[in-house]
């Protein structure tokens, strides 16, 4: 008889790179219908196209640096980069600007730096914002939603990629931006005036974050991230925005659960700042980047010259994860106080 | 001085050495007005003439002057030529005078010259000095003019606009459009974008120098044909 030789650990492990990147795309599911339910399928298309762009460019990518293409194709990373970077793309953005946005997020988001696992920042937010600031006016055309004006249909909307005259371009204000553009209402006045900000976060924004805060708690429950970094995200926007209410007056900031439940908040806490690679590595690091992000993207949403602000801070916290690592380490069993 | 050493000052100041991509010298006017070829062949010179200008006089005075009092010496040097640079572009390129603005009084504070000033030209006699100064000059100066036709490409898809504030009228149709753009790619124009491309110059630059590298040592551990000293484990092709 013989014996195996099988060293511990000996059940197969759940963390493979691209069993957890199969999770996080499964959990975008709700969200992207949700999206689709609301604008169109506008988002449904961008992701389509840009999947197809980012698998062309990672397999040509690989192979110049010498790579096995379909080894890093199958891991499915490249998929949840374009994935995530579509998602925060306008509907109905033409070819060209996801083409652009998807080549600068797997070259100069990823690639430069060595491949996945290397990069500092996070690859969607890169091309996001190389996007944002080279094209202010394609990235601000958000669609209006369902029962405002006429939703495209499927075929239309791909013909639109490469014949933007197919679809008339409809653009509507996001309720982030008639915020930002208020001036002299009482914060109830403005959302019982604009028909677009009925409910807390605005039609179809409200059901967006909740469909990405389901897909985020599905990844939570299983395993895939801590709850560290979107929960202290959550509680310090929500403590800011309280900060900035200032009574629902006409200089009013936004009351915290409009801030919760409109533009990317959801999406970003729960599949935006838990990568891996780019955030703080401990819980309590975790924690303090989390909190920090909330506190960024309140004061450019209040303060700032753009609507939204999820990139930028996700992208200036990327800047000081090893600094907040550097300060978090934990103890190492058995010793005292870690080398610092 | 023998000409190795001239061929060292050269290899120095245009790759090994490069104030740009390896000494990462006078990144403030290498960031700001590389939008433009012309802005950037515009402060390319205006360095140029400076580097040498100053790396001379400081080898002419230096036995003269102390060390405890050299940097505040170099320091007028450097500014009494970049008067007169600033004074010679009013005169002959006016628009592009006024275009780069503060940058071009800022070359005094570019820390490349006074770092040739007090690395090199005050320990080394005239010729050497001039010809330091020259080929370092050349070596930043290529560099902006790299990332000028870069960021220029990238963002407007044209390349040598404007070249007549630096050549006169005759230069106005060296535009080159190269491609048509709709949108201008902003990014690549405003200051994020000179910091992109320099950070991948200096990528691409170290890349090059690895690879040089390798082939180097594969080539001095490649056994010589018909040596029987050498001990070989694998196959020899």
């Amino acid at each position: 008889m013989s014996l195996l030789k099988v060293t511990s650990p000996h059940a197969a492990g759940q963390n493979r790179v691209a069993l957890v990147m199969r999770d996080v795309l499964f959990a975008t599911v709700p969200g992207v219908l949700v999206l689709t339910g609301y604008f169109g399928p506008g988002t449904l298309v961008n992701i389509v196209f840009g999947g197809l762009i980012a698998v062309a460019c990672e397999y040509a990518v690989t192979r110049w640096r010498g790579r096995d293409p379909m080894l890093a194709i199958s891991d499915l990373s490249i998929l949840v980069t374009s994935t995530l970077l579509c998602i925060a793309l306008p509907p109905y953005a033409p070819w060209w600007l996801i083409t652009i946005g998807v080549l600068t997020a797997v070259l100069l988001g990823k690639h430069v730096f060595g491949g996945l696992g290397y990069n500092p920042f996070n690859p969607a937010m890169v091309g996001y914002v190389v996007l944002l600031i080279s094209f202010p006016v394609q990235m601000s055309a958000w669609a209006p939603p369902r029962g405002l004006a006429e939703v495209p249909g499927l075929s239309e909307t791909f013909l639109h990629l490469f014949a933007p005259e197919t679809i008339d371009a409809v653009t509507a204000a996001t309720p982030l931006d008639l915020l930002r553009q208020n001036t002299g209402l009482l914060f109830d006045d403005l959302m019982s005036t604009s028909p677009e900000l009925s409910g807390w976060g605005g039609i179809g924004w409200f059901e967006v974050n909740l469909a990405f805060l389901i897909g985020g708690l599905w990844l939570l429950y299983r395993r895939i991230f801590t709850w560290h970094a979107p929960v202290a995200m959550i509680m310090a926007l929500a403590i800011c925005a309280l900060m900035g209410y200032d009574g629902g007056s006409s200089e009013s900031g936004g009351s915290p659960l409009f801030h919760l439940f409109s533009g990317a908040t959801m999406f970003a806490a729960f599949f935006i700042i838990t990568d891996p690679v780019s955030s703080a590595v401990s819980n309590k690091g975790r924690l303090i980047f989390g909190a920090l992000i909330g506190v960024v993207i309140y004061l450019i949403r209040a303060l700032g010259n753009y609507p939204d602000a999820v990139a930028f801070a996700v992208l200036i916290l990327n800047f000081c994860a090893p600094f907040i690592d550097h300060y978090t380490q934990p103890r190492v069993y058995g010793t005292g106080r870690p080398a610092s | 001085m023998s000409s190795t050493s001239y061929r060292q000052l050269t290899v120095n100041g245009l790759w090994k050495n490069n104030p740009a991509l390896v000494q990462l010298l006078g990144l403030c006017p290498l960031l700001a007005v590389t939008a433009s070829t012309v802005n950037a062949l515009g402060l390319a010179a205006a360095t140029l003439f400076v580097l040498v200008v100053s790396n001379a006089s400081v080898s002419v005075i230096r036995s003269v002057v102390s060390d405890t009092i050299r940097l505040p010496v170099f320091v007028m040097i450097i500014a009494a030529a970049v008067t007169a640079t600033e004074l010679l572009m009013q005169a002959y390129s006016y628009e592009l005078y006024q275009i780069l603005g503060i940058f071009l009084p800022l070359i005094t504070t570019n820390c490349i010259i006074l770092g040739r000033a007090d690395a090199f030209a005050r320990k080394n006699p005239l010729p050497a000095a001039i010809y330091d100064g020259f080929m370092m000059g050349i070596g930043f100066g290529a560099v902006l003019v790299l990332l000028g036709i870069i960021r220029e490409l990238l963002g407007t898809g044209a390349l040598f606009a404007d070249m007549q504030l630096l050549f006169g009228a005759g230069a106005e149709s060296w535009r080159l459009q190269v491609f048509a753009v709709d949108y201008p790619f902003l990014v690549a124009i405003l200051p994020p974008g000179a910091f992109l491309v320099t950070g991948c110059l200096i990528a691409l630059k170290n890349q090059i120098d690895r690879s040089a590298e390798q082939r180097a040592q594969l080539k001095a551990e490649a056994p010589v044909a018909g040596s029987k000293r050498v001990r070989v484990t694998g196959t020899v092709s």
